[in-house]
């Protein structure tokens, strides 16, 4: 196991306009890239954010080695509950995440 | 072909002054410039205001219009005043008329307002004419009468418009991000899925180069793909830089939906022709029905926050069990003492330090230093957001954690220690209108400005 932000370059989150959020792992080649797409589950990344799984969209993407995931965004931008309004904060919760 | 110069990610956000020179130096088609999103949150439409200070907007304005000046081409703006309502195209309007007064210019100014009356929307509803995009909320008259801001994101049939009445400057409210770049390519003919998705990646200036600070790049467009090209002598674009740029804040990283169709980027094939441009070529238009996106905003309270700071180690240590005490007895007191219904208001004890980042989301549990405590009350309006900030205030200052310690006194920054923030705005339309013109939503006015 080993945390993700640790062998990637970069993970980053931002809002896709007001209700979705998406969210970008960069990694360095395409060996990090495979362990990557294998090690990560799709329910445990809805889990992470309390999204339904079924609206959870992922693009593995071999080109750039990147694996992106995008979802309605956990909180709608701007109301009372939300706590970030651009959403970059979110990308944490991967970052931090253990991976096989 | 057709030389698309894009100074910068957005006015206000400064650019290399030397790169704007080398740009306007290799004789560009138009200047074109986005002017906001709804990246900072619904407040902006809401109230119809820039983000951006009226200084810095004015300053940058002026060199982009003595750039134009020199280039002799058209300059347009999208999504003006960062929200592309009405008033914020006014602003900049009003703006545009300072300086060409103080230049000496004589100027054709276009103005394209995207402000939509909710009459109009509401009727467009009852035809059937709207359908929800994915994650929209729901809406109803009552919710597009409360909007205070309603606009639709013009596309590039729009900004043609406003290109053919010969202005030296279009000033255009809410605009897809791409519509700006995109307008004169698909005029003049070039390749349409080129022109979509060099707009696509150029919209955010230099952002998909390896110096997104330096801000300017130059688009080539022709009849089978364009090529992009930075403009400060450091900056590089790359197969990779461009095409990752696809990947920014879009959920889908290959398709992009635009007024009329879509652009698909999945067969885009890029290369370097040499090791600072990057041309990109295979990316295709799907013409679809003929839609704009609509958003709004309405208040849906008002808020008056106050910030105490907690030092204390075994205050820190409790501190979730502290806020949750403080939160339920102040929420009593408001409801008995304002006479407010539970459901009229709240009150959050948000704690920066612990989760205010991620609140039930937040996976870790290490003890900060300090925490600070935000209080948030939301209330109808604001004088009883303000009361009841001041029935949350002896709590922030003195709260125990048990009824058997001394008194304990937090750490205040201000004096007074509340702050009102006013009108709380939320999003309430993630929704397209079908219209059959697409200048039907649309106002677009001719002005000649200044003298000289």
């Amino acid at each position: 196991m080993a945390e993700l932000g640790a062998l990637v370059s970069k993970v980053r989150s931002k809002n896709a306009g007001p209700f979705w959020l998406t969210i970008d792992i960069f990694c360095d080649d395409p060996a990090t890239f495979e362990r990557v797409r294998r090690g990560l589950d799709d329910a445990a990344v809805a889990r992470l954010y309390n999204v339904d799984r079924q609206t959870l969209k992922r693009f593995d993407i071999a080109a750039l080695n990147v694996v992106k995931f995008s979802m309605p965004r956990p909180v709608v931008q701007g109301t009372r509950a939300d706590r970030d309004m651009h959403g970059a904060g979110w990308a944490c919760l991967l970052e931090e995440m253990q991976i096989g | 072909m057709t030389r698309v110069l894009v100074p910068a990610g957005a006015l206000g956000l400064g650019y290399d002054r030397g790169a704007l020179a080398r740009g306007v130096a290799n004789r560009p088609d138009i200047i074109a410039i986005d002017g906001g999103s709804t990246d900072s949150g619904p407040s902006y439409l809401g109230r119809g205001v820039s983000k951006y200070s009226r200084a810095s907007t004015r300053a940058e304005w002026r060199e982009l219009m003595l750039a134009r000046a020199e280039a002799g081409v058209p300059l347009v703006i999208g999504t003006a005043g960062t929200c592309g309502a009405d008033p914020a195209v006014d602003w900049l309007f009003d703006i545009t008329r300072e300086i060409a007064a103080e230049e000496g210019m004589r100027l054709r100014v276009a103005t394209l307002k995207s402000g939509q009356p909710a009459a109009r929307v509401k009727a467009a509803l009852a035809a059937g004419r709207i359908r929800p995009l994915p994650a929209a909320p729901d809406i109803s008259d009552d919710i597009l009468d409360a909007c205070s801001n309603i606009v639709a994101l013009a596309g590039a049939e729009q900004i043609a418009a406003a290109l053919a009445t010969g202005a030296d400057i279009v000033i255009a409210g809410r605009t897809t991000d791409t519509a700006i770049i995109a307008a004169l390519p698909l005029i003049r003919g070039d390749h349409a899925g080129a022109a979509w998705h060099g707009a696509k990646v150029g919209e955010c200036g230099a952002l998909a180069t390896t110096q997104p600070n330096s801000g300017v790049i130059q688009i080539d467009f022709d009849a089978t793909g364009f090529t992009l090209e930075p403009m400060a002598p450091g900056a590089a674009a790359t197969p990779y830089t461009v095409s990752a740029h696809m990947l920014y804040e879009n959920s889908d990283p290959f398709i992009l939906h635009e007024p009329g169709g879509h652009l698909d980027v999945t067969a885009a094939e890029y290369s370097a022709p040499d090791a600072r441009r990057v041309r990109v070529e295979g990316s295709r238009w799907v013409p679809g029905r003929y839609t704009v996106k609509l958003e709004g905003a309405r208040i849906v309270g008002h808020q008056t926050v106050g910030l105490a700071v907690i030092r204390d180690r075994r205050y820190v240590a409790h501190a979730r069990d502290w806020a949750a005490d403080v939160q339920a007895r102040v929420t009593e007191k408001i409801a008995a003492r304002m006479g407010l219904a539970r459901a009229e208001f709240t009150v959050e004890l948000r704690l920066i330090g612990i989760d205010a980042t991620l609140g039930p989301l937040e996976t870790r549990r290490d003890l900060p230093v300090e925490v600070g405590i935000l209080g948030i009350l939301t209330c109808p309006t604001a004088e009883q957001a303000a009361e009841a900030a001041k029935i949350l205030n002896p709590y922030l200052l003195h709260h125990p954690l048990t009824e058997d310690e001394p008194m304990p006194t937090f750490a205040f920054p201000f004096s007074p220690a509340e702050m009102q923030r006013g009108a709380l705005y939320e999003f309430c339309l993630n929704h397209v209108m079908d219209l059959d013109d697409p200048m039907a939503a649309f106002a677009l006015e001719l002005h000649e400005v200044g003298h000289g």
